[in-house]
């Protein structure tokens, strides 16, 4: 492990990148290392540990506002937030048990650097559409600010909104400002059992086009749900759509979904605690989950990949003749893919999403030589890949921030 | 208009016209490229009518090659190019330059692919914003954001100015509702960024292009999620002794859990014009009336109206009545709607401001408003985004008497550093354009705007799209591209190590 700096504050940051610049050393930006294993494997220098800023330095619930320094650990700002019945409405996922570590592990930064989501994505959004406001200081040793504390808000470009998922290459955030909004008093999950991906996709998209509000809608194929506790008892797949609301408005909701498709399959529903649970296997990915202190390097490779909702069955379909297993999340276009075994076979992934009609896709574990050989990230297209060079020389000329973390060269 | 400094216009240029008007219609035939005075005229100035220039030419393209091309041409030639929607910018975003294209997208008028599975529509950039609801509102589907002028504002300008609306609280503004664009850079380059798929994979360029300005680059295609109509909506109007009051009914209703599809206040001035107007049946007696509109399933909607109507009794509102019908939903609105033409109706000019502000600073900010309307001898009304703080102020003013339009217009910069000091911001949706350019600094300082720049120089390192707007100083790109980083080679800096 090279060795780590840990700044106290913004100013030991500044100091941090300034002795890189003047050196020629490489950082590698980092909150608490909870997602060190994604992106590109790379060597740098030192280590910028940014932990050491913590801290949250605002937080008005009647005002939906929060402001935390970068290195705040995101269960504590949970905590916090839960406390006031309030939640970060883009359901952040946790990387931690994909790859082996304890859950909780992150911090708010790096929420922000990775452009985390949820299974309440296509309704609410990601980290990046939650971001209001910033501080980071950016390769040029410089601190600078962007954004502000309210929700609306067009005073200049969007930087905070851009540099979400930068996965720490332009700048590293010191303090992060992002809206909040209100728990829902309930949840309730209705299912629907033994569909294939393909009708499943049909029934999500009616679902969520319909009135009824579905702030989730996941397909969870037999073999895959036989790995979630609270469906395994289903025997065949499980097609979730999560309600969420005043009690009233879902019962009312319930009942409409369930005239609505009783004709396609057997119904079933889980109440609060199940439904928990299940979309907290949705989004921390538990099918796929490794045993905590578990090897990456030889664990299954997994892909993120987000297609079309409707394009997203063809996806699990090709891959499975490989010996893959799927899941699907967002209304079937974002599909969770854990292949035979530690081969990625990347091109005959990216095939697939190019079929589909075109998206990305990641590849989230893996190990780390194959993550130094592999475009790990959706590769960029000539024009895009020149013009994100550009962006990086702009805001760190010196290549001193996590270089190759993204994209070779930036 | 007072003191407005535009970059001065390139001689070379400018002593070139006849030939780049000649080489724009080798590459935009026919009717595309308009170069006499009287036909320019319509496209010297956009919502801000103050401020006004005729361009080098007006090029309107009808095809995404022929922008490639114009744009190769500027870029070769050094010209500086102007791209314009429908016009209705109200910072003066679409502002001409003598020495500039002015590159009119209204040609790209056409919806391409209507997904309802997908429930995305890809659309050209001068589709109108209530065009693309037309196209889908048979199927139960629309397209959120909702900006007043969305019956002629474009999609392409509502992308360029990361636009709102009413109901962006709940549905967000642009910029959480566009997937995916193909832009065209000024080497003519043509990208492609998102599509019908969720968040980019990695680096979010879409969410930098958003709110740009047209300062990046010109946005040839666009596609947007559409959302299903609510089954039901219902507005309730609730009327207060006091704008403290109203603001508390606000806050309690959001601290309930509460996030409705609108939340508008309108303070006493307003509610007359609005009443005078109109006679919409607001009443007369309140300081501040709330809109309160709840949208969603039936059952829900119901269940938190009358949650609402608690939270306004506990308040000491004066009116509280819940819509029962659509009809009177729509006329609880509609003096709302018409806030600006009342406005018209009893002052012969007015400017509309656009700060935002934390919501609980509202009374403070509008007491300092009242102190600022005697201190220039102007009126000045308040209509005001109450779930999002985003505060509209109207001020009253007769262009026709000499010192007048100055004398609002420093109240208004007044106004907007007023925002800024209690933790606001200039802008809310109508973008920093011309009008709010030399206020940036209040809000940034050098090094802030440097790394904006620095964005900048990587699409368009001549600073030939849109130059003049959002940035007060345009550095040179190598001036910006320079590293000063002090700091001698010590092994390490004084930080904790291990």
């Amino acid at each position: 492990m090279s060795e780590r700096l840990c700044p106290r504050d913004e100013a030991d940051v500044v100091e941090a990148v300034r002795w890189a610049v003047s050196n020629e050393r490489t950082l590698d930006v980092a909150g608490s290392g909870s997602k060190a294993a994604l992106g590109r494997h790379i060597q740098t220098d030192v280590t910028l540990e940014l932990k050491g800023l913590s801290g949250v330095t605002l937080y008005e619930p009647e005002e939906l506002v929060l402001s935390a320094r970068a290195g705040t650990p995101v269960a504590q700002i949970e905590a916090l937030v839960a406390d006031a019945k309030q939640m970060m409405a883009f359901e952040p996922m946790d990387f931690g048990p994909l790859l082996g570590l304890p859950a909780g592990g992150g911090t708010l930064g790096g929420l922000m650097a990775c452009n985390l989501a949820g299974p309440r994505r296509p309704s609410a959004g990601a980290a990046r559409d939650h971001a209001l406001g910033i501080r980071a200081v950016s390769g040029r040793g410089e601190a600078f600010k962007a954004g502000g504390r309210v929700v609306k808000n067009v005073t200049g470009y969007d930087l905070p909104r851009g540099l979400a998922g930068s996965y720490g290459t332009f700048a590293a955030f010191t303090e992060l400002t992002i809206k909040v909004l209100p728990r829902p008093e309930t949840v309730e999950t209705l299912l629907v059992l033994g569909l294939d991906d393909a009708a499943a996709a049909s029934v999500m998209s009616g679902a969520v086009g319909s009135y009824y509000d579905v702030s989730g809608a996941a397909h969870v194929p037999a073999d895959v749900a036989a790995r979630i506790p609270v469906v395994a008892g289903a025997g065949r797949s499980v097609t979730a759509l999560r309600l969420e609301g005043v009690k009233p408005s879902i019962l009312h909701r319930r009942g409409k979904l369930e005239e609505m498709l009783r004709a396609r399959g057997a119904l079933s529903f889980l109440d609060a605690d199940g439904s928990h649970a299940f979309w907290r296997a949705m989004r921390d990915v538990l099918p796929f989950a490794l045993a905590e202190g578990g090897n990456v390097d030889t664990a299954k490779a997994v892909w993120r990949v987000s297609v079309a909702p409707m394009a997203g069955a063809s996806i699990g379909a090709a891959l499975r003749e490989a010996g893959a297993m799927s899941f699907y999340d967002w209304t079937g276009g974002l599909v969770w893919i854990e292949m035979a075994d530690a081969e990625p076979h990347t091109r005959r992934v990216r095939e697939a999403v190019a079929q589909a009609g075109g998206g990305h896709a990641t590849l989230i574990r893996a190990s780390a030589p194959v993550r130094a050989a592999e475009e790990v990230f959706q590769p960029l297209d000539a024009i895009t890949g020149a013009l994100v060079k550009r962006m990086k020389s702009g805001f760190d000329p010196g290549r001193v921030l996590s270089p190759g973390r993204m994209y070779a060269g930036v | 208009m007072s003191g407005l400094v535009m970059p001065e216009p390139k001689a070379d240029v400018l002593a070139r016209r006849s030939q780049i008007i000649a080489d724009l219609r080798a590459i935009v035939p026919g009717e595309g490229v308009i170069d006499t005075e009287t036909e320019m005229r319509p496209f010297e100035s956009d919502g801000v009518t103050a401020y006004r220039q005729l361009p080098l030419a007006v090029v309107l393209p009808s095809t995404t090659e022929q922008v490639s091309k114009v744009l190769a041409y500027a870029h070769a030639n050094g010209i500086p190019v102007v791209p314009r929607g429908a016009g209705t910018s109200l910072s003066g975003g679409a502002l001409p330059l003598a020495d500039g294209i002015l590159l009119g997208m209204g040609k790209f008028n056409r919806i391409l692919d209507i997904d309802f599975a997908n429930r995305s529509v890809v659309a050209q950039p001068g589709v109108t914003n209530l065009g693309i609801t037309t196209a889908v509102a048979h199927e139960g589907f629309y397209y959120a954001p909702d900006p007043s002028s969305q019956i002629a504002c474009t999609i392409g300008g509502n992308v360029g100015e990361n636009s709102g609306g009413v109901h962006c609280l709940k549905y967000g503004l642009t910029t959480n509702n566009v997937l995916g664009v193909e832009m065209v850079l000024i080497t003519g380059e043509i990208i492609r960024v998102g599509g019908k798929h969720l968040d980019s994979g990695g680096l979010d360029l879409l969410g930098l292009i958003v709110g740009s300005e047209g300062l990046l680059g010109v946005v040839t295609e666009v596609t947007v999620r559409i959302l299903k109509k609510p089954e039901t909506a219902r507005a309730v109007l609730l009327g207060f002794p006091s704008s403290e009051a109203a603001g508390a009914c606000v806050a309690a209703i959001i601290a309930a859990g509460i996030i409705p599809g609108g939340m508008e206040m309108m303070d006493r001035m307003m509610v007359h014009a609005a009443e005078a107007f109109l006679g919409a049946g607001y009443p007369l007696d309140v300081e501040a009336l709330l809109i309160v509109e709840l949208d969603g399933p039936e059952a829900e909607v119901n269940h938190l109206i009358d949650r609402v109507a608690e939270i306004g009794n506990g308040l000491g509102c004066m009116t509280l009545r819940a819509s029962t019908s659509e009809e009177e939903r729509v006329a609880f609105w509609a003096g709302r709607k018409a806030a600006f033409p009342a406005v018209g109706r009893i002052s012969p000019d007015y400017l509309c401001m656009d700060g935002t502000i934390p919501r609980k600073a509202l009374p403070e900010v509008l007491n300092r408003m009242e102190q600022m309307s005697e201190k220039y001898g102007l009126r000045c009304g308040n209509v005001f985004h109450a779930g999002d703080g985003n505060l509209h102020p109207l001020i009253c003013y007769d262009a026709n008497k000499p010192g007048e339009l100055e004398k609002a217009e420093a109240f208004g910069a007044d106004i907007l550093l007023l925002c800024v000091e209690v933790g606001g911001v200039l802008t809310g949706e109508h973008g920093v354009g011309v009008e709010k350019r030399d206020l940036m600094p209040s809000m940034f300082d050098e090094t802030d705007l440097a790394h904006q720049q620095r964005l900048k120089c990587a699409f368009d390192p001549d600073a030939l799209l849109n130059p003049g707007k959002v940035f007060p100083v345009l550095h040179r790109c190598a001036e910006l591209g320079r590293m000063h980083v002090s700091g001698g080679k010590l092994p390490f800096p004084d930080i904790p190590r291990f």
